[in-house]
């Protein structure tokens, strides 16, 4: 009897064209992670070395988002409309649509901070605050990572950890986001930089929030149910203040 | 921390669900063999007062023989042996004091396919209340007419030909019809096999729009194939498997979050 318990998705579909249908959306779900990681890893590439051909590729890079979002959102919609998911498919359906969106975010961070690598260029950019940058994207990167992981093996001990982690990315991104504050004020002309690098570190903050939200919609799809504990968080930027 | 606050979730949504409507009907221990063929083993089901309880399963699973035993229909059946306890309002149905006439307008039944008699509409209804002595004139049988088919929402389509053949109505008209019949006798409990099985999608619609309003007033057990009706219509359903009773709880939940893998696998089509 025990063994029969946790329904997990194992068998077949009678209709074996339903589970192409499935297969479908994990598939270009996997896609779309793939093309994030890679826009993100790229966009801070670009940033640091001020590479301003690829910036231009991550920009262009974000309508591949865009496009699976669509067929992602269409192909779900239809499978509803077909044959009336139930239990683990109905939740895997509903969780492909809020993955994708999610993704398709990531890919809007990654552009936006894209866009900024033109802006930040010739200025000098303090050694310290480049790898400040760099580490917050290599934490991001590793939950982004960690969460499509969780998602191919549908693992709910997986997501949870990852959600249990971002609170490291807000305490990194705090410590950025003072030091910013006190290069700006130490002299004046680090204004413009240091403004479009803060908004590229509240980018990447934004994309360890979304993995988080990717972890939370994971563990639901392999549940059932959802996280309603408060998981930790670590972001003080809202109170910093930096007095001279 | 975190473990108090989930723990005072749990606590919350579990006295929510534990607020049960009494119990209607109780099965305990049923088992129930055709001869040498045994059909239900041990199931316990209770079946709650004003709600729609749905028995779901492959066919073969024993849903319609657990249906049956609710109003003794498996004594026609030759060869059929019940055993273990089948009670309504706490009193045993198989008791031998207990009049199966009676009985049977307590518990009405639906079928699948509509078998309205070969009279007029107005006779199909008013044939139960007159062999029951329920009116005593014929302004008390044109009452309980008349409300019986407006409670099976049939009446406003049917007033100005109630003396035509109830055999000449559409399926759907015909199967609000046999349900107008069960009411007819005021019955407490209305079983319905698979009763949108022959109807198109809109008889259907009507039929479980129906359900709805009958559960108010009535207490209904429903053995449907159609995993989407048995979410639309039902709060509480009862998974059957091999003659076993699998899983039973809250419909929202078995529907979207099963414990049982038979029961993920049969509501998400991997069956078999």
């Amino acid at each position: 009897m025990s063994d029969q318990k946790n329904p997990t998705v194992s068998a077949a579909h009678t209709v074996s064209s339903y589970d192409d249908e499935l297969q479908f959306l994990v598939r270009r779900i996997s896609e779309m992670g793939g093309i994030a990681e890679r826009m993100v890893e790229e966009s801070v590439a670009a940033l640091v070395n001020s590479d301003a051909a690829l910036s231009q590729k991550v920009i262009s890079d974000d309508l591949l988002l865009d496009d699976a979002e669509r067929q992602i959102g269409e192909k779900a919609v239809l499978i509803i409309a077909k044959r009336q998911p139930m239990a683990s498919d109905l939740r895997d359906i509903i969780g492909s649509i809020r993955i994708a969106a999610d993704l398709e975010r990531v890919g809007d961070m990654a552009k936006n901070n894209a866009k900024r690598v033109l802006a930040v260029q010739g200025m000098a950019q303090p050694k310290k605050l480049v790898r400040g940058i760099e580490h917050l994207s290599e934490l991001a990167l590793t939950q982004l990572k960690e969460v499509l992981d969780a998602y191919s093996s549908r693992s709910s001990e997986l997501a949870n950890s990852v959600r249990q982690r971002d609170d490291e990315i807000d305490a990194i991104y705090t410590s950025l986001f003072r030091e910013l504050l006190t290069y700006m004020m130490e002299d004046p002309r680090n204004i413009t930089a240091c403004t479009h690098l803060l908004f590229c570190a509240k980018n990447i903050e934004r994309i360890g929030d979304h993995a988080t939200n990717i972890a939370e919609t994971v563990y639901y799809m392999a549940t059932g149910s959802q996280l309603t504990t408060e998981r930790p968080k670590d972001d003080e930027t809202a109170s910093v203040v930096v007095r001279n | 921390m975190n473990m108090m606050s989930e723990a005072a979730v749990e606590a919350a949504v579990g006295a929510k669900t534990t607020a049960q409507p009494p119990i209607k009907m109780q099965g305990r221990l049923v088992n129930v063999s055709y001869g040498d063929n045994q059909a239900l083993f041990d199931v316990d089901l209770d079946v709650r007062l004003h709600q729609v309880t749905a028995l779901i399963g492959p066919s073969g699973c024993g849903k319609s023989t657990f249906l049956r035993c609710l109003n003794r229909m498996n004594d026609t059946i030759e060869g059929c042996r019940v055993k273990g306890s089948i009670t309504l309002d706490g009193a045993d149905i198989y008791d031998p004091s207990i009049d199966v006439v009676e009985l049977r307008a307590n518990v009405g039944m639906v079928f699948q396919k509509p078998n309205p008699f070969p009279k007029t509409i107005y006779e199909n209804v008013a044939y139960g209340p007159r062999i029951h002595g329920l009116a005593t004139g014929k302004a008390e049988m044109d009452e309980i007419v008349e409300t019986s088919l407006r409670k099976a929402g049939l009446f406003e389509e049917v007033k100005d030909r109630l003396h035509t053949a109830g055999t000449g109505l559409s399926g759907g008209q015909q199967q609000r019809l046999c349900i107008a019949r069960a009411i007819a006798v005021s019955p407490e409990v209305i079983l319905m096999d698979e009763p949108c099985s022959a109807l198109d999608p809109i008889a259907t619609a009507k039929v479980e729009e129906l359900i709805d309003e009958l559960r108010v007033n009535y207490t209904i057990v429903i053995v449907t194939h159609s995993m989407q009706q048995a979410a639309r219509v039902s709060q509480r359903t009862a998974m059957f498997h091999l003659g076993r009773l699998v899983e039973e709880g809250a419909t929202d939940k078995m529907f979207t979050n099963p414990d049982d893998q038979r029961t993920q696998d049969y509501i998400t089509g991997r069956y078999g």
